[in-house]
């Protein structure tokens, strides 16, 4: 391990000469360098060997299939035939039907606790909204099951007359379905997107908001039309975070989505994600390609919210926050 | 023509502000009346026997989640033991001995593994402990737990010593304190209450993990034998019985939603009690 003792000041004075190596083991500097640095350092071994064994476990699915892998929609463990499309397109439609619901309520929310409610409420709902952030998973799905799916059931008539007509909306429903899944999806990013977006709002300085209402602009337009724009690049960070924790959610849209692996143009038939199959099919995948298979998706998985997640750290804080 | 204009634009901000109120109620009500319905209907259906009993067979009624609670303690501690230290002493790294190009790469990484999906890192468990060992293990699902508590322990770590003031390094170092001595004796003391507070927040976090869990530690209906052999844990239990198909397991799921959130929003609004009383106020 390269220690380079260059940044250990010591308890040595000018007049003494500089305390030799050893001696400053001893005094536990470098010791104490060694340490953390090690520390830091497996934080980065362990997340290599993360992507490692994803890679080379996944070896013999990507081997057999190829880029065919994520563009053929057969999965068929009993004949070790693979595709993840109808997984990738579970995940996405979930997801942007989450943020279809998510982000005005949202960002609705974040302007009016922002700029418009007493700081008193602001803050209380703030806090009783940052608690929900905290909600395990599982626990979105337990309602989602029992309490969310039956209300559904209640208000798919109206959907269908309002709606029916496109192919989004047709087809029997039976309660699990992407629907569901993105509502539940909904509810679990809107405390995100909400305390994100209400701390970007509040840090746009005082000033601009004077000026605006000064030159005569109304509470609204001084929000929509100076404050937004200024603080645009934080709310679509926040955004963007939410979409990253929706790819990966598992247990919330594993007991809603209904665990079906076929692409269908209607949102109220059942479907599958990429989180849900590996959860429900993990332990019971017989045979290597099978598994690996599994662990191919994880990877897939793994690529996307990776790639989400550093375009919304970009978005919020810009890459100078690593350096300082 | 200006009053009429002038009239649109004061209906437009009413208008506008109204629906971002309803927003705020929209949220916040849902939000509220999910949650109510959980305490509502977990209490009700929370018995004595929950905390002292072993799950009973399919078709008997009654029973607990003794096992699973003993259970998702056990996997707590592996996971603290492998997940604090290392991101306590990263953390550590970051504040004090910084700058470099090497803290941005681990910063830049420890980042990236918080934004790993959890089942993804239940693989990397599953494949590191499971596969060679070819079983089930409370092990692997500490491991897994354990990862998953190291980007946060690094980052509320760092801020919480970056919040000490350097005035106290400096002071300990005039008096002649080696760095290694300021650190320990002055820096991490000062910055104590945040660190501790920091844990029991990421503790709460992974308390609630099932995703990680469910090909690691598997599940268990009796108690485990060991911590090579498969355990039961309190969301998993949660997982398992909402989705059968009987309806005194549906109680028992909800009972044990209830004590699993109870705990965690317990721990949360302590932690943020500390925090805000504190006035460090970071995360």
């Amino acid at each position: 391990m390269a220690a380079t003792p260059t940044t250990v000041t010591t308890s040595a004075g000018p007049a003494r000469p500089a305390p030799g190596y050893l001696q400053r083991l001893r005094g536990g500097d470098e010791a104490a360098y060694i340490i953390t640095f090690m520390a830091a350092a497996s934080i980065l071994a362990i997340t290599g060997l993360l992507v490692l064994e994803l890679y080379t476990n996944s070896a013999a699915s990507r081997s057999k299939f190829g880029w065919n892998f994520l563009f053929t929609s057969t999965w068929d463990p009993v004949n070790d035939q693979f595709g993840a499309l109808p997984f990738i397109y579970g995940t996405v439609v979930t997801s942007f039907l989450a943020l279809l619901l998510g982000i005005p309520l949202g960002v609705g929310a974040a302007i009016f606790l922002a700029e418009l409610a007493p700081p008193k409420i602001s803050d209380g709902l703030t806090f009783l909204i940052e608690l929900l952030a905290a909600v395990p998973s599982v626990i979105y799905g337990l309602l989602g099951v029992f309490v969310l799916i039956p209300i559904l059931r209640e208000i798919e008539p109206y959907l269908k007359a309002a709606f029916g007509w496109t192919p989004f909306f047709s087809g029997p429903f039976y309660g699990v379905s992407l629907f569901s899944a993105g509502v539940v999806l909904a509810v679990m990013i809107i405390p995100f997107i909400i305390s994100i977006s209400r701390e970007v709002i509040l840090s746009v300085p005082g000033d601009q908001r004077e000026a605006a209402l000064a030159l005569g602009a109304t509470r609204w337009e001084a929000t929509w039309d100076i404050i937004v724009p200024y603080a645009k690049k934080g709310i679509m960070g926040s955004i963007f975070l939410a979409l990253a924790r929706s790819l990966g959610e598992t247990m919330a849209v594993t007991m809603v989505v209904g665990n079906d692996p076929k692409i269908k143009a209607s949102l109220l038939a059942p479907g599958y994600s990429i989180a849900a199959v590996i959860a429900n099919e993990f332990t019971e995948a017989t045979g290597q390609l099978y598994t690996s298979a599994l662990i191919e998706l994880g990877l897939v998985l793994f690529a996307l919210t990776i790639v989400i997640n550093g375009m919304a750290r970009l978005m919020i804080i810009g890459a100078d926050k690593y350096k300082a | 023509m200006t009053n009429l204009h002038t009239l649109r634009r004061k209906a437009v901000n009413i208008v506008m502000l109204t629906i971002t109120g309803l927003c705020t109620l929209f949220a916040a009500g849902t939000l509220v009346y999910i949650l109510g319905y959980l305490f509502v209907h977990g209490a009700t259906s929370l018995t004595w026997d929950f905390f002292t009993k072993l799950p009973t067979p399919v078709g008997e009624s009654g029973g607990g989640m003794a096992n699973a609670i003993v259970g998702s303690g056990k996997l707590l501690l592996l996971a603290s033991l492998f997940g604090i230290p290392i991101g306590f002493l990263g953390g550590v790294y970051l504040a004090e001995f910084g700058g470099t190009t090497f803290s941005y790469v681990i910063r830049y990484v420890t980042d990236l593994l918080n934004g790993v999906p959890s089942i993804v890192i239940g693989i990397f468990a599953y494949t590191m402990i499971v596969l060679p060992q070819k079983h089930f293990s409370t092990l692997a699902g500490g491991l897994a737990l354990g990862v998953m508590m190291i980007p946060i322990a690094v980052r509320s770590t760092e801020e919480f010593l970056r919040a000490v003031p350097n005035s106290l390094r400096e002071g300990a170092m005039a008096l002649g304190a080696s760095k290694a001595r300021s650190i320990l004796t002055v820096v991490i003391p000062a910055a104590k209450n945040g660190i501790m507070t920091g844990i029991m927040l990421n503790l709460a976090r992974v308390a609630g993990e099932t995703a990680p869990l469910l090909f690691t530690s598997f599940g268990n209906r009796y108690w485990s034998s060991g911590w090579d052999q498969p355990i039961s844990a309190l969301p998993v239990m949660i997982f398992t019985y909402a989705i059968a198909p009987y309806e005194d397991w549906h109680k028992q799921a909800w009972a044990a939603g209830f004590v699993l959130l109870s705990l965690i929003l317990t721990i949360n609004i302590i932690a943020r009690a500390i925090l805000s009383s504190n006035k460090h106020v970071a995360r």
